[in-house]
């Protein structure tokens, strides 16, 4: 086991094969698909309540929802656990902040790496909030069930992604990967 | 506002299988990701078509014991295509989705960490803004919880038959592409 994880990465059929019998045991133990961004809204949500209370009483949004620390909370909270573990224990930890295809097209600015990730990352979520689901909830453990909303998302979100990241670093960028 | 102690623990224990996967599977990294979408690193899809081959197949033969139940998103237009525009478009951007940004945040990848904090702003966003979205979503209907059965009217077997078909042929011919440019190099 200890060998095992001290390897920097299995085979990726294997590890999609895994995480395909791990979404099995979420739905038999927890009733639950695996998904991420459920957690963000409510987190962002139980903020939302506890900083401005009577700003929140009037959104319709919390007669609709009931924002928890559940199952999926703790799911987030898992993989980061799980990903520093199996990082630190493979010794796979010395990625520099800005990425190097960043760095070849955008430069060396941090802020500016920074600046574009907080961007994008909002950006992201936002329209995984919209959708109800993101690469896991709708990629993965949507396409799975064989949901028609999720194999549109995936079809739309992987083209928009495509396209944009062409238009970021061209040709030329593609040659850097 | 708190999951039973059980729950939360389970929780816990499924996401460090999921975190140790997706970092092993190396798409915790940006390079991975941008790869993908620039079309010349397949990994991403290799992870997460083997996932819904496997996963499906699984699902869909529990089922008749009633030992799982299925959780579907609902067709609404609105809110699929726009969403998906806004998620293909940040995710290209960041350069991690958000399972693996939190895993690439315990890779101890500082660019993630500025990514996940925008990705709980995002959040925010909605939540602030939900009456008018919601109302702007609705306008464009929704067809419900469907699953692509049960628009065609076909066996969900049919569906998970040909992805394992188009899984195998997938896997045969990039074997094969991998051994040409191991020759040809």
């Amino acid at each position: 086991m200890k060998n095992l994880l001290q390897k920097k990465s299995w085979p990726p059929y294997l590890v999609g094969a895994g995480i395909g019998v791990l979404s099995w045991f979420a739905f038999l133990t927890a009733d639950h698909p695996l998904g991420i961004t459920t957690a963000f809204e409510h987190t962002a949500a139980l903020l939302d309540k506890s900083v401005a209370p009577a700003f929140a009483e009037r959104n319709s949004y919390f007669d609709q929802e009931s924002p928890k620390i559940g199952w999926e909370w703790m799911l987030v909270v898992g993989v980061f656990v799980g990903s520093f573990i199996s990082s630190k224990i493979s010794g796979d930890r010395n990625a520099p902040a800005v990425p190097p295809l960043w760095e070849q097209r955008f430069g060396t600015s941090e802020t500016k790496r920074y600046i574009a990730a907080f961007i994008g990352g909002m950006l992201m979520l936002f329209g995984a909030r919209i959708a109800q689901g993101c690469t896991s909830g709708h990629g993965i453990s949507g396409t799975l069930q064989l949901a028609a909303s999720s194999w549109l998302f995936t079809a739309i979100f992987f083209s928009t992604s495509i396209g944009t990241a062409f238009l970021l670093f061209g040709r030329e960028g593609r040659k850097n990967v | 506002m708190f999951d039973p102690i059980w729950k939360l623990a389970l929780g816990l224990f499924t996401g460090i299988l999921f975190g140790v996967l997706l970092q092993k599977g190396r798409v915790a990294k940006y390079q991975v990701i941008l790869g993908q979408f620039l079309l010349k690193d397949w990994t991403v899809v290799k992870i997460m078509g083997m996932a819904v081959v496997v996963g499906a197949a699984g699902i869909y033969a529990l089922l008749p014991t009633q030992t799982v139940s299925l959780h579907l998103k609902p067709l609404a237009w609105g809110g699929i295509i726009f969403g998906g525009l806004f998620f293909g478009f940040g995710m290209a951007i960041f350069g991690y989705c958000p399972g693996t940004g939190v895993a690439a945040c315990g890779e101890g990848r500082k660019d993630a960490f500025a990514g996940v904090i925008g990705m709980l702003m995002g959040a925010g966003i909605y939540v602030v803004a939900y009456p008018p979205l919601n109302a702007f979503i609705k306008q464009f209907g929704s067809e419900g919880k469907v699953t692509l059965p049960q628009i065609t009217g076909t066996t969900p077997w049919l569906w998970v038959i040909t992805l394992i078909v188009l899984a195998a042929v997938f896997v045969i011919l990039t074997r094969h592409n991998r051994h040409e440019m191991r020759t040809n190099r």
